[in-house]
């Protein structure tokens, strides 16, 4: 950040799912994602037809979203893309499922839930996020428009 | 985590590498969910198949590789000895023995084929279908299982009141070699009670009728517990199985209840497990076609494949299926594939519907599904199913647009090429 120039920086607290740390742009949805038929998993990307992040990649952000939908194939995609290079840097989520749980394990990206605040409502797509799953700390820094 | 002695002793290695390894991603996975302990499961149902190209460079590692990667997230390859406890294989990606229609490069045919002899061999039943509570694997009511497939979860636990969490791939192959799973979500009974009230006010009388149904189940609940209020007339296996499916695609559904039908629902009240009920959710007129029309994804009318059985079909759709078709032709332009499981596939052989169906010009296809398999017939662009969970995913994974409706409706369209249904 030059000198000078405003930065806003909000720190929140939640529960370390999966422990690591990563800083990446956010790309965040109020819409659950489906992993088996909800994603490319060579691309990264979301093709479910009616999703609002439809043709966009998560792959290298801070992935924001509610949790997991659909089929149990949903571990299974993530890992691949894991072992494809093309994993979200790290995941925040608010919803505790199984499908999520395992499936943040073998993506094996930091990952946090139980936040202390509405992720939905502090974080924007194209924020700077710094997760830090060790301690459970979230630090999002405003992207300047 | 607390881990008994024995699961101490597991994940010191004592009984090998490979239980270690599922050990050591049992906990971390427990750990993720916030489980207290784990629980002792004798009955798993996972995805061990390999018949995809991006496992084929694994696979040519042999399938002590795949199983380590894709079943136990283990970095390291280790030998994968017998399954502790009985499990079987869900769906897989190629028909053994139509595969040559499926347009299956014959390396990957052989692969499977190599993958099956290796998974038997450490006693994982090739039952090959989405839907092994169809050929003998009927879980009793209270039995703790670990399976996957989100529409044979929601079954198994709304219809037969088993126990289970939609699992992964990793998780059941983890499970298969410790009998273990966490203790956590549906295995606690307090955690099955009903938080959402569906209020069916319009009569659901076809396996259709439940698709819908339950697609609109889905949207509306996401991953809450519902129960149905307004059933009139008892559901076959077949509505629910539909009911479930759909329930799961749309939305996360992992139990219903439906009262005087469900085991743990004998009434509205147990359902909430006395607790107050929410709002109702009106499925009245206007919620039924509304979420009909949210499944066609086509406007031309001219169809070119025509997918029944998903999931797998009973015996009494394929002896409905070949009732519908017999004497009749498919269309040239049309493709038509009727999906069962492979025991059942041999009920249909013995009963003639597969002769019936086969001199119509359609095929009986098992093993796997076109989502499954990403293979679909030639050039298609525009297919019908009675499927509302076929209807969901194959026009996103198999760039299709696509037709729902009755069975009836398919099987016309099968017949002339052009989709004719309605709400």
């Amino acid at each position: 950040m030059p000198d000078g120039q405003s930065t806003s920086k909000i720190v929140m607290r939640g529960r370390g799912v999966v422990p690591g740390k990563a800083r990446a742009e956010a790309l965040v949805t109020r819409q659950t994602i489906s992993g088996w038929g909800g994603i490319n998993e060579r691309e990264g990307s979301v093709i479910e037809l009616r999703h609002e992040l439809r043709g966009q990649s998560f792959a290298g952000k801070v992935l924001v979203f509610p949790g997991a939908k659909g089929s149990s194939g949903w571990s299974a995609y993530f890992h691949m893309c894991r072992l494809n290079g093309t994993a979200p840097a790290a995941m925040i989520f608010t919803r505790m499922t199984t499908k999520m749980a395992l499936g943040a394990v073998v993506t094996r990206v930091p990952a946090i839930t139980d936040l202390d605040g509405d992720p939905f409502e502090m974080i924007e797509t194209g924020d700077l996020v710094e997760v830090d799953a060790d301690e459970g700390i979230v630090t999002i820094t405003k992207h300047e428009t | 985590m607390q881990l008994t002695d024995y699961e101490k002793q597991m994940l010191g290695g004592e009984n090998g590498p490979a239980v270690a390894r599922a050990m050591d991603l049992l906990v971390r996975y427990g750990e993720a969910l916030g489980a207290e302990r784990l629980v002792e499961t004798r009955n798993v149902a996972g995805a061990f198949n390999a018949s995809t190209p991006s496992i084929r460079s694994m696979a040519e590692d042999g399938f002590d590789r795949v199983y380590s990667e894709l079943n136990l997230d283990s970095d390291d390859v280790v030998d994968i000895p017998h399954m502790a406890v009985p499990t079987c294989q869900l769906i897989t990606g190629i028909d053994i023995e139509n595969h040559a229609l499926q347009g299956a490069d014959p390396g990957l045919v052989d692969m499977q084929k190599d993958g099956e002899r290796f998974f038997g061999q450490r006693g994982i039943n090739m039952m090959c279908t989405c839907t092994p509570y169809q050929v003998g694997n009927v879980p009793v009511r209270g039995e703790h299982l670990a399976w996957m497939e989100s529409s044979a979860v929601i079954y198994a636990n709304s219809v037969l009141g088993a126990r289970t969490n939609v699992e992964g791939k990793e998780s059941t192959g983890a499970a298969g070699l410790t009998g273990r799973i966490p203790y956590w979500g549906l295995h606690l009974p307090e955690n099955r009670l009903a938080d959402r009230l569906i209020d069916v006010q319009v009569p659901v009388e076809d396996m259709a009728g439940w698709g819908v149904l339950g697609y609109f189940t889905g949207l509306q609940v996401e991953e809450a517990q519902p129960a149905l209020n307004g059933i009139s007339a008892t559901p076959t296996l077949w509505e629910l199985k539909h009911f479930g499916a759909a329930a799961a695609s749309s939305g996360g559904v992992e139990i219903y209840h439906i009262p005087g039908v469900t085991p743990e629902a004998p009434t509205l009240e147990a359902a909430f497990g006395g607790n107050p009920m929410p709002d109702p959710i009106v499925f009245g007129e206007r919620e039924r076609v509304a979420t009909w029309e949210r499944l066609q994804s086509a406007e031309d009318r001219s169809v070119d494949f025509i997918m029944l059985g998903c999931p797998h079909n009973s015996i009494e759709q394929m002896s409905r299926v070949a009732e519908l078709l017999e004497g009749r032709k498919v269309h040239a332009d049309v493709a038509l594939w009727v999906h069962t499981p492979r025991a059942l596939a041999e009920v249909s052989k013995r009963s003639g519907y597969t002769d019936i169906i086969r001199e119509a010009g359609g095929v009986v296809m098992s093993d796997t599904c076109p989502a499954i398999s990403r293979r679909l017939p030639k050039g298609v662009r525009v297919i019908a199913t009675d499927s509302a969970k076929q209807a969901h995913y194959l026009p996103a994974i198999a760039g299709v647009d696509g037709w729902f409706g009755s069975l009836e409706h398919c099987i016309d369209a099968a017949i002339t090429g052009k989709w004719r249904g309605g709400p």
